[in-house]
């Protein structure tokens, strides 16, 4: 269906990605956000604050992130397209709930303008060393989308592909930006409302008594959804659960409830996973990159060519779930990967899993609070072809 | 207690035993204490609330209000004969 | 005639009139009997806001209810409404998010001492303080009941606890000053000895609109009476019915609960003030005019 006009900021701006972010989440269609304040996100709540009262929606800023990543979930379940916004620390506290939106199929959009770690850290610097986090951050088995942005225009139109995914998939949704992304100000180009293609919920058709809010068929392994207040009744719990709702604490329902969720996402991985790839054909090395690290890389690249080097760039635009596939089929050709990133070996390790020795893979890592020299880059491009 | 036998008291208590944990809360706060633990035991092996007393019990539901389990309650007669009728002209009805 | 004979023909006459227990309509039957111990109170203060909800004439479907983690936080599991058991702690901010979400639904928030004042303590103070429209029921144990008796904020001082093996030497909360204090508008506590008045609170509760506190004192036979030899369930509620004195409207400063001393209960705090959403859409009728649309059922949006 076509975006709620009342949201959409049609037009050509200049904005940072922060904003830009904010505006893709109310043209997602976005209507209810709770936050907590942390740099370097804060921009993304302080525009939707802004923004939100004439355009029909609450924001709400919490008491600290542990209640802002609930409070969306009680929001989604009230009927809204939710969001919340943080940065590392936040982002640390708001794990349990990750898990929660996890378990409960609760659509939830949670974005990270990435900073320096661990602990406070850099708090107004950059860094992608919350990528495993995202992955792993929480307790148990789970799968997450997780998107990375390199632009603020990409945060913008990413943003509406993360609302479509969260209710598409109802997985939460991790919006992967960093602090170069988030306060770094360009062009950002709004289409008008009928060119901007938004995921309705997935909301059930069935009768109270018929409906029970987590049944699934093995051809569709996304149950439908209801909201409260439409006569439902239902229960949602985080324990595990039959397709009632109702608890379930046995070996058998935690089999069938732990691996639907998980498998709906790795089995439906090639629907999901977005690469860009420029060059990768009978290149001798490919850059693997994301995020902000992506426009240096980019540079790097060029500089390579410059000097006659066959190198690829893939740029993963959806970095969880990994382009598994992609990244096998690419190793049989290559001599060698090139990964940089802003952390000290993290989505390299995903490489490396799945090449699994039949190339090399070179990491480039930085330990933060700036983005790469292009460079580091080209060395490590030149180290891999000779 | 049933419909041809002369009532007792005001009104009558029915209990689930089945569901009874025997916390003896109902006992312990009837108010006119017509209530006293069974000699059987339920099938998980807890004494149930009996109505000892049928010509002291009110009806007034407390023994319901107060129950944990959800397994006791009470209705005055007056108020069961009004449902015997109405479930009466249900079942006529439906004929 | 056996007890046997008597329990079937109760059953005879119950299907002839087409009776049932009242708490019956208000509960997931399917999921009867419950968890909670025998002596237990929980199940009483259900039964209490199951009389609330048919005194109250509200549509169930308006209502939710909200649960975190615990022995009380299963009510959310049994009750036949739209119902949400939450991670520990945070049922006030998930029932915040719905109720923003969802106007025109009555959420609540119905939990134990220990998820309400210890880990979601932040969120009771702030909720209170917004006069977030919800109506909260803590049913307060003194211990956490599920994990098997470990000292809660509520402990008073003095009684041992698994981890607090040599007797409590902590200083207890008194949860209605709390409440108050933040800004509450309605204030309660009851004992599941008194059944009626905690029914009726919780009615009041329900038409009340802005942040209600009610607190339900309710006996953990199995870890908290036993190990302090206290005896059973219903021999705390006999306690709580000997030692209650009900005081409405009196001051929360003065109602702090001592172990085994007396209980102040009653009304506490009636009073009124615009709640959070009431306040945001006076706020932005004055400061956007006509470019804001005032957010909410009464305002024919939702």
């Amino acid at each position: 269906m076509q975006a709620d006009p009342k949201g959409v900021l049609t037009g050509i701006h200049f904005m940072d990605g922060d904003h830009a972010a904010c505006e893709g989440a109310l043209a997602a269609g976005c209507r209810f956000v709770a936050g907590y304040p942390i740099t370097p996100s804060t921009e993304i709540v302080e525009r939707f604050a802004a923004r939100i009262p004439t355009v029909g929606g609450v924001f709400i800023q919490m008491e600290d992130e542990l209640a802002a990543s609930i409070a969306i979930q009680g929001g989604a379940w009230g009927g809204k397209k939710v969001m919340s916004v943080s940065s590392g620390p936040g982002i640390s506290l708001m794990m349990e709930h990750l898990g929660y939106a996890f378990i409960t199929e609760t659509p939830s959009v949670w974005v990270n303008v990435q900073r320096g770690g661990p602990s406070t850290g850099l708090p107004t610097q950059p860094a992608q060393a919350d990528m495993m986090q995202a992955k792993w951050g929480s307790h148990g088995d789970f799968e997450v989308i997780a998107l990375a942005p390199n632009s603020p225009q990409e945060c913008f139109d990413l943003m509406i592909t993360a609302f479509n995914l969260t209710e598409t998939w109802r997985v939460p949704v991790m919006f992967m930006m960093d602090e170069v992304v988030g306060h770094m100000t360009e062009r950002v180009e709004i289409p008008p409302p009928e060119k901007i293609e938004v995921v309705d919920r997935k909301w059930t058709t069935k009768k109270p008594g018929e409906y029970k809010p987590f049944e699934t068929t093995p051809e569709d392994p996304v149950p439908f959804m209801t909201k409260a207040g439409d006569g439902h009744r239902i229960h949602v719990t985080g324990l595990t659960h039959d397709e009632r709702g109702y608890p379930a604490m046995t070996v058998p329902a935690q089999d069938k409830l732990v691996k639907r969720l998980v498998y709906k996402i790795r089995d439906n991985a090639d629907k999901i996973v977005d690469v860009r790839e420029d060059g990768v054909e009978g290149a001798d090395v490919i850059v693997v990159s994301y995020g902000i690290t992506s426009r240096v890389a980019m540079a790097a690249v060029e500089q390579a060519r410059a000097k006659g080097i066959k190198v690829g760039h893939l740029r993963m635009v959806i970095c969880w779930p990994f382009p598994a596939k992609r990244i096998k089929e690419l190793a049989k050709k290559v001599k060698a990967f090139v990964v940089p990133e802003i952390n000290l070996g993290q989505m390299v390790l995903e490489v490396e899993r799945h090449v699994a020795g039949v190339a090399k893979v070179l990491h480039v890592g930085h330990a933060g609070g700036t983005v790469h020299e292009p460079d580091v880059i080209l060395e490590k491009i030149m180290e891999a072809v000779r | 207690m049933s419909g041809d036998e002369p009532k007792k008291g005001k009104g009558t208590v029915f209990v689930r035993a089945e569901v009874c944990k025997g916390c003896s809360y109902c006992i312990d706060f009837c108010p006119t204490h017509s209530l006293e633990f069974s000699r059987e035991f339920n099938a998980k092996g807890y004494h149930y609330p009996t109505l000892a007393r049928p010509e002291d019990c009110t009806g007034c539901d407390l023994c319901g209000l107060y129950c944990p389990d959800f397994a006791i309650y009470g209705v005055r007669w007056k108020d069961i004969e009004e449902k015997r009728q109405k479930a009466a002209q249900v079942a006529k009805a439906s004929e | 005639m056996s007890e046997e004979m008597g329990l079937e023909m109760e059953q005879d006459l119950e299907r002839e009139c087409a009776l049932e227990n009242p708490v019956l309509p208000y509960l997931r039957q399917d999921r009867i009997p419950h968890i909670w111990c025998p002596g237990c109170g929980i199940g009483t203060t259900v039964n209490c806001f199951a009389r609330a909800l048919t005194e109250s004439g509200m549509n169930m479907d308006d209502i939710a209810i909200v649960s975190g983690i615990g022995c009380t936080g299963r009510v959310a599991g049994y009750l036949n409404l739209d119902s949400f058991h939450t991670t520990h702690g945070r049922a006030i901010p998930f029932a915040t998010g719905l109720k923003l979400a969802n106007p025109h639904m009555k959420v609540v928030v119905y939990s134990g001492d220990g998820d309400l004042s210890a880990i979601g303590g932040n969120h009771l103070l702030h909720a209170a303080r917004r006069n977030m429209d919800l109506m909260v029921v803590c049913v307060n144990n003194f211990t956490y009941g599920m994990t098997g008796g470990q000292v809660a904020p509520t402990t008073p001082t003095g009684p041992t606890q698994t981890t607090m093996p040599y007797g409590n030497f902590e200083s207890s909360f008194n949860l209605p000053a709390l409440a108050s204090a933040c800004g509450a508008v309605y204030v309660a506590r009851w004992t599941v000895y008194h059944v009626r008045q905690l029914a009726k609170a919780m009615r009041e509760g329900l038409q009340k609109k802005g942040f209600v506190f009610i607190e339900a004192l309710s006996p953990c036979p199995t870890l908290y009476s036993r190990r302090n030899r206290l005896g059973d369930g219903v021999d705390q509620v006999k306690y709580y019915k000997e030692r209650s004195i009900v005081k409405n409207g009196a001051d929360t400063k003065d109602v702090g609960l001592t172990y085994q001393g007396d209980i102040v209960v009653g009304k506490f705090v009636d009073r009124e003030r615009p709640t959070w959403m009431d306040s945001m859409n006076e706020h932005f009728t004055k400061v956007l005019g006509n470019k804001f649309t005032p957010y909410g059922v009464e305002n024919g949006q939702d």
